[in-house]
């Protein structure tokens, strides 16, 4: 008789907070197998572009994903500029540049918090959500919006930042580098956190490669890869940059979770040093290619031919190819999420962990499901266990691990 | 406007129907130390079973149908619905959508709509304050 049992997690379940089905067959504790299947968050997005003007577009690629709402529009408009050829002002390639780095320290520290959420720690969880609030507030500041922003333009963005704000971005940045070090001591020094992450959910480099992993969770394996490196865009061939590496920080590249957590804390170091950057070397200019917006419906309306634009988003590389064929309505529109390509490397590092150690792996590539798509956990046929039921057992073997190390 | 007892803490479950992250984001963000709603007692629970308040965002893709309705139909009475952000309200950007079920006044009855998109967190406490005022009328009317 076989002792291995189906388990199956999602679509609705509290600790993520997106829908993604998983199914995993276990044997006691121990993980066997997992696979996934994805598709509740598919809205038909690319569809509704092919009825709708790029301009329109633009707007609805705002909302493919609430966190990432810098980068799906503006890797949709690097596509359209690419396809009509139009040059971006270098002022608006700046003000591009800072706002993604920006939604990168919110992306990142928010997921911070999920990761300590998902092994049982709310007061960390709590923390970090409200330093948060420090990158909102000046997201707020400068493009009248918390989340969905609204600035970007095909050939640049809508609103400048004005001289007079820079100190107050300073002001913010200034906030994170002090707060860096807690930080870094929370997630990095903290007994508990690092029992629970080092040598789990493990990614090796070859799997990495063949994986096809992209973002932080590649590089935590050691894999040097980084878009804005690689194939720099925007404002980032001018900015001094480098991917961000585990050994930089003196750490091994092993590939566990605990090397994603280094990288992401690192990223938002390196973002902060970014904006700086461009604060510095900005200058005045235009920041629209076309102001009139009639003007550029019309020559976006006689475009034909096809383009593509990479993006280092804050989960990985995002692609968006767009094809015009001279209609007023894109011909074709093709996102790639950094999730979907991130997915796969979550067998390897599933298989042969602890069914208690599943929501900080699973959290551990920073998924996002709605740019992509879910996970489920189910016993054969009888019980259902929930996320919640998963987070309780993990918070229990934190406990437990706790009580071992303090004998 | 003022709520006219507060007998028990109001406990919220938190179903995502295929929604962009953007008022899942400002749902917790509401809860936590900045807006603090904690602090009336309302929290996250972690099945319907035991909410008195269903939030719930996105457009209703077709995947995720029965999934909501099944989780509507395990809240227990008396509840209260609550939708937030555009598109679980009207459909939002997504509206002609072919892979779209919602918006979610098409599958039950929704009591408190919060719009935005997404709404700030102070709009989303403002409707849960609405939904509170609705349960206790609810559970008087009983």
């Amino acid at each position: 008789m076989s002792n291995s049992f189906e388990l199956c997690v999602g679509p609705i379940h509290p600790a993520l907070k997106e829908p993604i089905k998983l199914d995993f067959t276990v044997e006691g504790e121990r993980v066997k197998g997992v696979s996934f299947s994805l598709g509740q968050v598919h809205r038909a997005i690319e569809w509704a572009a092919t009825k709708r003007n790029p301009i329109q577009v633009l707007y609805m690629a705002e909302r493919i994903c609430g966190i990432c709402n810098m980068c799906h529009p503006m890797a949709f408009s690097m596509a359209v500029e690419n396809a009509a050829n139009i040059e971006v002002p270098e002022r608006a390639e700046y003000i591009r540049t800072i706002n993604v780095e920006l939604e990168r320290i919110h992306s990142h520290i928010l997921w911070a918090g999920v990761a300590a959420h998902e092994l049982g720690f709310d007061s960390v969880m709590h923390y970090t959500w409200r330093v948060r609030e420090k990158v909102l507030d000046i997201i707020e500041y400068l493009n009248g919006n918390r989340i969905t922003k609204g600035i970007l333009m095909v050939g640049g963005v809508r609103r400048d930042i004005q001289e007079k704000d820079y100190g107050k971005v300073r002001e913010a940045l200034d906030y994170y580098k002090e707060l860096y070090a807690k930080l870094e001591g929370i997630m990095l020094n903290d007994a508990s956190v690092r029992a629970r992450t080092k040598d789990i959910g493990i990614l090796t480099k070859k799997n990495a490669l063949e994986l096809c992993a992209v973002g932080p969770t590649a590089r935590a394996s050691g894999v040097k890869k980084d878009v804005r490196v690689d194939w720099p865009y925007a404002a980032y061939p001018d900015l001094d940059i480098k991917p961000v590496l585990p050994e930089t920080a003196g750490f091994k590249a092993t590939g566990d979770t605990y090397t994603r957590i280094i990288v992401r804390l690192l990223e938002i170091k390196q973002s902060i040093d970014l904006i700086e950057q461009c604060l510095d070397k900005m200058k005045p200019g235009p920041i629209l290619a076309e102001p009139v917006l009639q003007k550029l419906l019309v020559q976006l309306k006689n475009v034909q031919g096809e383009g593509v634009a990479f993006q280092e988003a804050p989960r990985g590389e995002l692609i968006h190819y767009i094809k015009m064929t001279g209609q007023e309505s894109p011909y074709a529109w093709k996102v790639r999420a950094p999730t979907y390509a991130n997915l796969p490397p979550l067998v390897p590092m599933l298989s042969e962990c602890e069914i208690a150690d599943i929501p900080i792996i699973v959290a551990s590539i920073d998924p996002c499901m709605s740019c992509t798509n879910r996970a489920i956990i189910t016993d054969k046929g009888n019980s259902v266990l929930s996320m919640d039921d998963l987070r309780e057992l993990s918070i229990r073997k934190t406990l437990a691990m706790q009580k071992e190390a303090s004998k | 406007m003022g709520i006219d007892s507060l007998k028990r803490s109001l406990w919220v479950f938190h179903v995502n129907s295929g929604s962009c992250n953007g008022c899942d984001i400002e749902i917790i963000a509401a809860l936590t130390p900045r807006y603090d709603a904690e602090r009336f007692g309302i929290k996250l629970v972690g099945t319907p079973r035991h909410a008195d308040v269903l939030l719930i965002t996105g457009p209703v893709t077709k995947q995720m149908k029965e999934e909501v309705l099944r989780v509507y139909a395990q809240t227990p009475d008396p509840k209260v619905v609550m939708v937030i952000g555009n598109c679980g309200s009207t459909g939002g950007v997504f509206y002609e959508s072919y892979n779209i079920d919602g918006p979610v006044d098409k599958l039950f009855p929704v009591d408190v709509y919060v719009t935005g998109c997404p709404p700030r967190p102070e709009a989303i406490i403002e409707g849960v304050v609405k939904a509170w005022k609705k349960l206790e009328s609810l559970e008087a009317g009983k």
